[in-house]
């Protein structure tokens, strides 16, 4: 899987299981969710307010351990909402002042084991019964490609 | 169906429900606590404000079976916190109800603001109250009220 092929399904998979904007639609949040200081919410207003330990099927919120926003500095997205490019994703994904400190087997380790990533294959159901939308790749599929980009040295298409 | 012990409010009270079961129907249908208001039944108006382990929490969106052993407190057992008797207060002194519906929320999520920022900015409170809405436009005594509590709690 070429690198640039590579980093949009990164943005997919990264808007699915951390972005504030939600979907594939980049929706907005509802509610008038506030992203917080650290990512969280707000006192009053966190994200744990609706967002639980585990997906809560009856109602349609979505959950998982720890549920919280991607940190700004790896935002995928300007501030009109616009998506950034996918080498702009690509390098803001490697660039560890940005990406909390991960090197190349960070990156990959996170894909592999981290709960909100993982959430991305067990998304659970909208509230209004119906699945939500699986990524185009199994989890598997996508740690190998991962594995694939790391053993290449991170490469980043060279777009803005 | 399912039995549950919950903590609520200091006591202990078992129930037996449907795990699906959002916690606000058990609150008002099971244990007939209806102080916790339905608005919209999906997380987005703020009626159904409660605490659950300390954090304010949408009880409409929340199965049951999700809350485990973490306590939930109400607007019935809010009083006997000191900050919410402070909130209490203040939403008194203030005048700040109107028909009142919200309010039950708007306190839930006023106290859970204050124990967090016991001295908020106006941007503090409007971003944490953002989420409870009130079709009476009681927003402006509710910023007092917040305001007032905050002074209270010195």
């Amino acid at each position: 899987m070429g690198a640039g092929v590579f980093s949009l399904d990164f943005a997919t998979l990264h808007q699915l299981s951390h972005s504030h904007n939600l979907s594939a639609a980049r929706h907005r949040h509802f509610a008038n969710v506030i992203r917080g200081p650290a990512g969280k919410g707000v006192p009053g207003l966190n994200c744990v307010s609706c967002h639980q330990s585990e997906n809560a099927d009856s109602t349609g919120v979505p959950g998982g351990s720890n549920w919280h926003l991607a940190p700004l500095s790896m935002r995928w997205q300007d501030t009109n909402d616009r998506p950034l490019s996918s080498g702009a994703v690509c390098r803001a994904l490697v660039d560890r002042s940005r990406n909390n400190g991960l090197n190349a087997s960070g990156l990959l380790k996170h894909h592999e084991e981290e709960p909100l990533v993982l959430w991305a294959w067990n998304p659970g159901r909208r509230p209004d019964g119906t699945m939500r939308t699986l990524p185009p790749l199994t989890h598997a599929e996508f740690v190998a490609a991962t594995r694939t980009w790391v053993d290449a040295g991170t490469p980043c298409p060279r777009a803005r | 169906m399912a039995t549950y012990q919950l903590n609520v409010n200091g006591q202990s009270r078992q129930v037996n429900v449907d795990p699906s079961t959002p916690l606000l129907w058990v609150l008002r249908e099971e244990l007939k606590m209806t102080g916790t208001k339905y608005g919209c039944g999906i997380s987005a108006c703020g009626a159904c404000t409660v605490h659950v382990d300390g954090i304010a929490t949408r009880s409409c969106v929340v199965p049951v079976s999700l809350v485990g052993d973490r306590p939930i407190v109400t607007i019935e057992g809010i009083g006997t916190d000191a900050v919410g008797r402070v909130v209490q207060e203040a939403w008194i002194e203030r005048d700040v109800v109107q028909c009142g519906y919200c309010q039950s929320g708007q306190i839930m999520s006023a106290v859970a603001l204050l124990k967090a920022t016991p001295k908020p900015t106006d941007m503090n409170i409007e971003e944490s109250m953002g989420g409870n809405l009130c079709r009476c436009a009681t927003y402006v005594r509710i910023r007092e009220a917040i305001k007032s509590a905050s002074e209270q709690l010195k």
